[in-house]
């Protein structure tokens, strides 16, 4: 088709920054049928679509853009779900600018199909035709006479739980805490991914009959161990990277300072935003100050905005371009008024004689030569501290592997940084019988990663159940 | 949902109640806790495991503010939401020898476990139980079952010796070897017992109870300083070396919302007035 190429992207409808950063609703509004119609109208269907390479769960991305061409979502949808279970959450978290979207041949052009965009629209269009995503053509619920156990119930392990299910498998998740999600629960706000979403995703994953056992902390509770000898025969590990780090600075432990984590499951998972019709309260303050560059940090100054503070400052020790957070979070948190203060660092607290914080000590930096990272290393500048008043720190640093199921299973091996060794083809551990994947294999990465290792081990287990 | 077995009225304002959950039983060692939410818009509140048998797990909780007030209008039969357990590690129990075993207020539920494994291990096991009058009084039985000598104070004298736990703690170090101490109750009194056994050099233990989310270690939420390091309280404790603790931050800490559980009773009360 000599076709003159389209380079017009078409534009995701945003809520006003004005408004959105006075409420918690989705600040992406999603494609409207014509806009869909007319982006999925750009793709120009390469004969070798490069595109899918670029998707760690191998969507067929031509096959399920040509549907909405077509403008037959019921297809899509059956597309899109035969390899994604959790769609509707990949169309708004996945960073597709340096997965599938970069892949794209019109990307040399600079206007990639936007396909976290489309597909998007078309899980949302599952969403509201649950009779086409209950479809169960050909498969059927636990023929195979086999237990799996699944640790953790974030996106790595509901995608192999729905993955074993659709085998056939009879699986079990144990997530430790009130809600199923994972990071997609606690972490991620609601107004970028609408919990009533990630539900609905969860939902589908039980429509499969897998068995979601609640406040089951494996390790406490019982032990991987003692789940393998209860007649599962295949554990697989999941459960994240989920412990906080700190800035390790005098004050730091004084009251009015959050880890990120700490913070986003106050708002999130305890909608602390709705305090006090829920019980959980949380302290924003008016003048806050957020420590690190990542998604975390630009998630946790968005909430705070919208908790009620008046200033947000991100604090960052590196430039700009260092900055590990997507580009599209960035621009989105500055056209909400948060302030950046780059080439920054905290050098400690100072709190009041209740022990509440009320202001923080910085210094400035500069960047000197390309550290391991590649990045180029921030170095001190003499005599550049300064104090600024604070009500409220959040420190979003990162996290690292919660030690509580490693330290419990016997014979597992951990890295030095306190991962469990994990072959990443097919996620076996140490111990036959014991599989891991997402965070808590590679550290913290992104949901798509965790998804294509759940689905990895899934693969795995299955040879590994129907060969023993 | 986990059913609520039983339910005693121990005394003004605390409560006891059996909860149905077989698996935190069987795993439930002393100085273990369980987290609880009561419903869907409930906070995550951590309460010590004050007994269990094979399937049931005891709770001994105090009314202080919405969601224990809340808790209290429940009764047999009924049921909470969410109840995970057993968090934090276990108290370290070994034959030590002689022993104190200190419960101040509420925190007398705690000890009463911890004294019967200390027994169990053959210590000789002197229990020092304290309220601030008789009314809030409760498991004195209990407590003298497991103990080979028994104090009972309150605040005001209206029962057993006009007195804080803190003076009985004293004589009797004063009067002999003891090889280890343990206390369990408001942070204040905690503080209190590692200021009166310091002088006599002997092992202090104390049970934190910073304010909590997760219970697993997620949050961090319940970090205490010890010996100049942070601990996370749920995964690190809440057992603790009281002459390390930085008690005067943990209260701090404990304080951090106050104005917001002060809204959150006074519209818990008005939308249910009680009696
Ligand atoms: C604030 C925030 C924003 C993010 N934004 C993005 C984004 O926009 N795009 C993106 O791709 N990625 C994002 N990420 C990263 C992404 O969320 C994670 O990489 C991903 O969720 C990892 O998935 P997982 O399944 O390995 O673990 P998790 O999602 O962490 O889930 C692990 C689950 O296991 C449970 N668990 C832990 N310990 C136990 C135990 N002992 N017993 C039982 N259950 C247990 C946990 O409660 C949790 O539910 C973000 C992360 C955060 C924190
Ligand atoms: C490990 C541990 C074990 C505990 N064991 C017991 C027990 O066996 N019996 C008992 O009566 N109490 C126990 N507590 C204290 C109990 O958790 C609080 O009294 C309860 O959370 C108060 O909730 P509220 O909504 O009724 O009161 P609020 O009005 O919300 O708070 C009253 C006070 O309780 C504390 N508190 C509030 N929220 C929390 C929270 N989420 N986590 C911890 N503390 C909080 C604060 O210091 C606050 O000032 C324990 C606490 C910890 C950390
Ligand atoms: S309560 Fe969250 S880390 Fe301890």
């Amino acid at each position: 088709m000599p076709e003159k190429l389209n380079l017009n992207r078409v534009p995701m409808p945003r809520q006003d920054p004005k408004v959105r950063r006075g409420n918690f609703d989705e600040v992406a509004l999603g494609y409207t049928e014509e806009q869909a119609l007319e982006e999925a109208g750009r793709c120009i269907q390469c004969k070798k679509p490069s595109c899918k390479e670029g998707c760690p769960v191998n969507v067929d991305i031509p096959e399920f853009i040509n549907a909405v061409r077509e403008n037959n979502m019921r297809e899509a949808v059956k597309i899109l779900q035969s390899k994604n279970s959790l769609p509707a959450i990949c169309g708004r978290v996945c960073p597709q600018e340096t997965q599938c979207e970069v892949k794209c041949n019109l990307a040399k052009k600079g206007a990639p199909i936007a396909i976290g965009r489309l597909e998007r629209y078309v899980a949302d269009w599952g969403r509201a035709h649950p009779e086409v995503t209950a479809e169960r053509e050909g498969q059927s619920f636990s023929i195979v006479d086999k237990k799996v156990a699944v640790v953790g119930s974030g996106p790595a392990g509901l995608t192999c739980a729905c993955d074993l299910a659709k085998l056939g498998y009879a699986v079990t998740i144990f997530e430790a805490l009130h809600i199923a999600g994972g990071v997609l629960m606690y972490g991620i706000p609601e107004f970028r991914l609408p919990k009533e979403i990630v539900q609905s995703e969860v939902d589908y994953v039980k429509s499969w009959g897998v068995d979601i056992k609640l406040n089951q902390v494996i390790g406490k509770t019982k032990t991987a161990d003692e789940i393998l000898g209860n007649g599962f025969e295949a554990v697989f590990l999941a459960p994240g990277a989920g412990a906080p780090m700190f800035l390790g600075i005098p004050g730091e432990n004084l009251s009015g300072i959050y880890s990120a984590n700490e913070f986003l499951t106050r708002t999130n998972l305890m909608k602390a935003y709705l305090f006090p019709e829920y019980d959980t309260p949380i302290k924003a303050g008016k003048r806050v100050a957020v420590f690190g560059g990542g998604n975390v940090a630009m998630d946790a100054a968005r909430c705070a905005l919208r908790l009620g503070a008046s200033e947000v400052n991100i604090i960052y020790r590196r430039s700009k371009i260092e900055m590990p957070a997507r580009a599209e979070e960035r621009e989105n948190a500055e056209e909400e008024g948060i302030i950046f203060r780059l080439l920054t660092n905290p050098l400690r607290f100072i709190g009041d004689d209740q022990g509440r914080v009320v202001a923080v000590e910085c210094y400035e930096m500069e960047l000197g030569e390309p550290d391991e990272s590649g990045r180029r290393r921030p170095i001190r500048k003499p005599g550049t501290e300064f104090v600024t008043e604070i009500d409220t720190a959040i420190i979003a640093l990162g996290t690292r592997p919660n030690p509580i199921v490693p330290s419990t299973t016997s014979r597992l091996k951990l890295t030095k940084w306190g991962t469990i060794i994990t072959d990443e083809a097919t996620g076996r551990t140490s111990r036959d019988e014991i599989w891991c994947g997402g965070d808590m294999a590679t550290g913290a990465a992104t949901v798509i990663s965790a998804m294509g290792a759940g689905k990895r081990a899934a693969v795995s287990i299955d040879s590994y159940l129907k060969s023993g | 949902m986990y059913s609520i077995t039983s339910r005693e009225d121990l005394a003004s304002g605390i409560y006891l109640f059996k909860v149905e959950a077989e698996d935190i039983a069987k795993k439930a060692k002393p100085g273990q806790f369980i987290i609880l939410r009561m419903d869907d818009k409930g906070e995550r509140i951590p309460l010590t495991i004050a007994d269990w048998d094979e399937k049931t797990v005891t709770i001994v909780f105090m009314e202080v503010g919405k969601t224990t007030q809340k808790l209290a209008t429940l009764s047999a039969g009924d049921s909470i939401a969410d109840f995970v357990g057993p968090l934090g590690q276990p108290t370290e129990i070994e034959s030590f020898g002689r022993v104190i075993v200190v419960g101040g207020g509420v925190g007398i539920a705690p000890i009463f476990p911890l004294a019967r494994e200390l027994k169990r291990k053959r210590n000789t096991v002197i229990s020092i139980i304290g309220s601030r009058n008789k009314d809030l009084l409760f498991w004195e039985d209990k407590m003298r079952s497991v103990s080979d000598e028994i104090i009972v104070t309150t605040d005001d004298g209206s029962y057993g010796r006009k007195a804080l736990v803190t003076q009985p703690l004293k004589e009797i170090l004063e009067r002999e070897k003891i090889q280890r101490v343990f206390a369990v109750g408001p942070v204040i009194m905690m503080k209190f017992c590692a200021a009166t056994t310091k002088p006599f050099d002997v092992k202090t233990m104390v049970s934190l109870n910073p304010i909590m989310v997760d219970g697993t270690g997620m949050c961090g939420c319940c970090r205490v300083e010890v010996g100049g390091e942070t601990k996370f309280a749920c995964v690190d404790g809440p057992d603790f070396d009281a002459y390390l603790v930085d008690f005067d931050l943990l209260m701090m800490r404990q304080r951090a919302y106050l104005d917001e559980e002060k809204k959150a009773l006074e519209m818990w009360e008005k939308s249910c007035p009680k009696s």
